[in-house]
């Protein structure tokens, strides 16, 4: 039993007697056979172990003291992180949210004047619209369908290149993108355009974004280094590109995570002694390097579990006939998720994920409020 | 019929050099003797959805 167990059993109080260990086991563990995983649900029903005498009821207190978070591994795009104590639900909930209800900007429209190159305008748009955009999607509203673009929902790039070097290939990238914080600059060229009423915009700026103090010397950039197109001798692109604030579920250019994921905690036992020939044969069979060779005192050398956490549950282990079903057993902590977030870059990972808490916060007040 | 026609300029196909060609003139590029020559796009702004 690990330590995992011993602590769930000590929190489990003096009043509610204990499962025995099998139906513990299967309560918090799924367990990995050669063909399939067994006893993969959560026990939801709070009666289900009533004729043992124990109660299986959700308690809050019992969630307050068993929840824990733990991050193993942090920079400015991407997190690993350790939840424990919750059911999968929640988990799920929550990556859900982070792929597909979390705003970012993205481009949306693209005006092309000029684009000489091969690639299509259609695919350039495309190509320009999942170009990450560095800037915190909190300090814009959402453009709604009868709104004009102005300061507070559009953020306006230009981009202009040409390559004008015979027998060259110029590579325009992410970076020739350059932000016009006073908005677009390309004229209208509408009909009804009277000679009293001064040239339109495609946008409607009443004032500069850089005069905001949020971007005031801290001008809007997007992720460096991506390649837009080629282009030969001669051609050229001139464009302006409209970013708006979205959600992932309405288009997968506004997720703010490359991706995001979480995978039970693997949980590798030896059920009995494996030494010798064995020990090595079972060392070697692990792509995942879980296990090691311990030298005992005698000379002997036995099998030991030394990284659990690395097993990808390819059940390379326990393939070799029954025998080694029953030396190996695969587990994962039904409550224990370790969890990753990749940041496109817009938001440090540990931000979007604790905006990502607040919006099923406010999903669950909803449903309180529509129930009450 | 217009008096002056405007001189219009061409892409080659194969440079990708700017001519300048006026009605009755030889359609090949000046600068590596092509025969295919292509209109410039237009330059109005056309939009996209980004999607």
């Amino acid at each position: 039993m690990s330590d995992f167990d011993s602590e769930a059993m000590a929190d489990a109080g003096v009043e509610n007697p204990k499962l025995p260990p099998h139906l513990e086991l299967r309560r918090t563990r799924v367990l990995c056979k050669a063909d399939a995983p067994t006893s993969t649900d959560t026990v939801q029903y709070s009666g289900a172990y009533a004729s043992l005498g124990v109660d299986n009821s959700l308690r809050f207190d019992d969630f307050r003291n068993n929840f824990r978070v733990q991050v193993n591994r942090i920079s400015h795009e991407d997190m690993e992180f350790d939840m424990v104590g919750v059911d999968p639900s929640i988990a799920n909930a929550l990556r859900r949210i982070l792929l597909a209800e979390l705003p970012t900007m993205a481009i949306e429209k693209v005006l092309i004047a000029n684009n000489t190159s091969v690639v299509q305008d259609e695919v350039l748009a495309h190509r320009l619209g999942l170009i990450p955009i560095k800037v915190d999607p909190r300090l814009f509203d959402y453009l709604s369908e009868n709104d004009t673009s102005n300061e507070k929902n559009t953020i306006v790039f230009k981009l202009h290149v040409r390559c004008a070097e015979r027998g060259q290939r110029l590579t325009a990238t992410s970076n020739e993108l350059t932000w016009l914080p006073k908005g677009s600059e390309l004229l209208k060229t509408s009909e009804s355009l009277t000679s009293t009423s001064k040239p339109e915009t495609y946008t409607s700026f009443t004032c500069s974004q850089d005069s905001m103090p949020e971007f005031a010397g801290n001008p809007i950039s997007v992720y460096p280094d991506i390649i837009i197109a080629k282009l030969g001798f001669g051609q050229e692109i001139e464009l302006e590109a409209h970013a708006v604030k979205g959600v992932g579920k309405t288009h997968a250019k506004w997720s703010p995570v490359a991706t995001c994921w979480y995978r039970m905690l693997p949980e590798v036992v030896l059920t009995e002694e494996i030494e010798g020939k064995k020990a090595e044969l079972l060392k070697q069979k692990c792509p995942a390097n879980v296990f090691e060779i311990e030298d005992l005192a005698d000379g002997r050398k036995r099998a030991t579990v030394a990284r659990p956490r690395a097993c990808t549950l390819c059940r390379e282990c326990i393939r070799d006939g029954d025998d080694w079903e029953k030396r190996v057993s695969l587990r994962r902590v039904k409550d224990h998720f370790i969890f990753t977030i990749e940041s496109t870059g817009a938001l440090p990972p540990e931000v979007l994920f604790t905006e990502a808490v607040k919006i099923l916060e406010d999903k669950c007040e909803r449903v309180i409020s529509d129930l009450s | 019929m217009d008096p002056q026609p405007e001189p219009v300029s061409y892409i080659c196909g194969d440079c990708g050099m700017e001519n300048t060609l006026k009605p009755g003139d030889v359609i090949q590029c000046r600068e590596c003797g092509y025969r295919i020559l292509y209109k410039k796009r237009t330059r109005r702004i056309i939009q996209y959805e980004a999607r």
